[in-house]
């Protein structure tokens, strides 16, 4: 079967005419992710699950009406909760858990059809860039096994790039979907900051936290950020907005369109290979009719210690839930209940959230909350007021992901801030709350591939898809597929 | 400003995570290094400006205090680590 190699929309058109059934879809996934089980994407599969998920799509498809997506086969970041899989974040601390919900983004995908090949490791609470921060083990970057695949939404990544999963749920609080989608050469696309729903996603940094998709291409993201995002009152960050066709300016060619290009995302630290790669992509966008705009966000720098005060200050409070009483990890031998308390936390997480959760609480202790806290988030809307000023000169934003391309295992595993510093171009965006993407662009040093990062105000996710879409139109580098996963 | 041993061991009490002096030694250093990295902020001139709690800035909605749904109790106690006769069980608490 080789469904792995046509788009979502090529698929739906074969599940719709029965020329391929979601049983056989399903099987054929589950086929590949058993041959590729050395990437450790998946940390949860349950075939007899998905197979009943598939048996249904497959009844609705028969009885006429079915949403496109119906049968079309998904797998889902380890961060959403999900009442059929475990739940774990990745952390020992949520070892076995079984939700007795399922995350609003999970529900609306699984209403729309949509059968879920099971949970994708990523690092711990989604805290990193390399997904060395599991607690159950790497995962590896399928163009090269001696390269991360990116963080935190490693295992997304992973198995959209190699075919294991045609798409893929992840989520992004400071680069999450991005980077890994830069460094396994897939298409990564955030929303703007509520628009999809936080409820059942466990919570990292609730001001930024935004769940997206890992797809092979702008289109196939179009056409399931529909039904996945919406109003959810069970969420106080909820936009309130219509429903809206992701897919209406696919077809839209770029002639005209401003493509504003940050200066301050090509200074000292970008590599050459990336930035090569970068330039020739806005260099075919100025070939198909966009006007490149020399622009200025001046605060941008400023984001990684905005980020850094602000991201685990919020982790501190949602992180303070685990507390080994209702539910998560609980020490074996304890004395009181405060030290019971402590000890399960210190058995039950994981460095880097130990270390973030050090950070916040400090960062909102007596005396340190206004030069701290409050500072980060009034320097974090100067950042925020850079990018609309921008956007009165620009449709949208390009410039590169990262600042190089996929880093070996264990080369930033001992030194936490040349770890955040990945982050560098992505956590601007986060802090503004704007939706961005990553689309693949070529490949730098050993082959590893580089990304593209596009852009866009508010809410304008269709102008930003459309233009990625041109662009896929233009170029074949989103098509390529590493070499043992054709 | 860097901190100290004292500092370390004072926050992971307020976090309530047990830490041991060797990781309390280990953590010093790195939070050291990710201070110095945050300093960079503080320097910034926010006079006058409104601090940006999330993205799209006014008050977060409240919704009406009504039950919209129930859990069953097996199924909320079903991730416990102790329960006993329905309900969740931690050391005791009031002597």
């Amino acid at each position: 079967m080789t469904a792995h190699l046509v788009s979502l929309a090529e698929l739906s058109r074969q599940l719709q005419s029965k020329q391929v059934s979601a049983v056989e879809l399903a099987q054929a996934y589950l086929a590949r992710i058993e041959a590729h089980r050395d990437l450790n994407a998946f940390l949860d599969v349950r075939p007899e699950v998905t197979l009943a998920q598939a048996r249904a799509a497959d009844a609705r498809i028969a009885a006429g009406g079915a949403h496109p997506l119906t049968g079309v086969p998904i797998a889902h970041k380890d961060i959403f909760v999900t009442k059929d899989f475990f739940s774990t974040a990745s952390s020992r601390m949520l070892e076995g858990y079984m939700s007795p919900f399922d995350a609003t983004v999970v529900r609306n995908l699984g209403e729309a059809g949509m059968v879920t090949l099971g949970k994708l490791n990523c690092d711990e609470f989604a805290m990193g860039s390399s997904n060395e921060n599991s607690a159950y083990g790497n995962v590896l970057n399928p163009w090269d096994k001696g390269a991360v695949p990116g963080g935190s939404s490693g295992g997304s990544s992973a198995v959209v790039a190699a075919r294991i999963a045609p798409v893929a749920t992840a989520t992004d609080t400071g680069g999450s979907i991005r980077e890994p989608a830069a460094f396994t050469g897939v298409t990564g696309t955030k929303p703007t900051y509520g628009r999809p729903s936080r409820w059942g996603m466990i919570a990292f940094a609730s001001s930024l936290d935004t769940a997206g998709l890992m797809t092979n291409s702008a289109e196939d993201a179009a056409l399931v950020l529909g039904p996945m995002v919406g109003f959810d009152p069970k969420d106080s960050t909820s936009v309130d907005r219509p429903g809206e066709d992701f897919t209406r300016d696919l077809a839209k060619p770029v002639k005209g369109l401003r493509i504003g290009v940050p200066k301050e995302f090509f200074g000292a630290g970008l590599q050459p290979d990336v930035e090569a790669a970068v330039r020739a992509a806005l260099e075919e966008y100025r070939r198909l009719g966009a006007t490149l705009v020399d622009i200025s966000l001046p605060s941008a720098e400023l984001g990684i210690p905005v980020y850094y005060v602000v991201a685990p200050a919020e982790c501190s409070s949602n992180l303070s839930r685990f507390d080994g009483v209702r539910y998560g990890h609980r020490a074996r031998t304890y004395g009181d209940l405060n030290d019971m308390i402590a000890k399960s936390r210190a058995e039950g997480l994981g460095a880097e959230p130990k270390r973030r959760i050090l950070i916040g609480t400090y960062v909102l202790s007596h005396g340190y909350y206004d030069a701290y806290y409050i500072q980060a988030q009034k320097v974090r809307r100067l950042i925020a007021e850079e990018f609309r000023r921008a956007f009165e000169q620009c449709d949208l934003i390009a410039g590169p992901v990262t600042t190089s391309v996929a880093f070996g295992f264990g080369e930033k595993a001992a030194d936490p801030v040349a770890m955040y510093m990945s982050d560098l171009y992505t956590i601007p965006g986060s802090l503004a709350g704007i939706p961005s993407m990553s689309i693949p662009c070529g490949f730098g040093a050993k082959g590893r591939p580089v990304g593209l990062q596009l852009m866009a105000n508010y809410f304008e996710e269709a102008k930003m898809l459309g233009a990625a879409h041109q662009y896929q139109l233009a170029t074949d580098w989103h098509t390529r597929i590493p070499e043992g996963f054709r | 400003m860097a901190l100290t041993l004292d500092d370390v061991a004072r926050i992971a009490h307020l976090a309530r995570i047990e830490i041991t002096d060797e990781e309390a030694r280990r953590t010093l250093s790195q939070l050291n290094d990710i201070f110095a990295l945050i300093e960079k902020m503080q320097a910034v001139d926010t006079s006058g400006v409104e601090p940006m709690a999330h993205p799209l800035g006014g008050a977060q909605r409240l919704r009406a205090d009504e039950a919209t749904e129930v859990i069953d109790r097996a199924a909320a106690l079903r991730n416990a680590p102790a329960q006993q006769d329905g309900l969740f069980l931690v050391p005791k608490v009031i002597e």
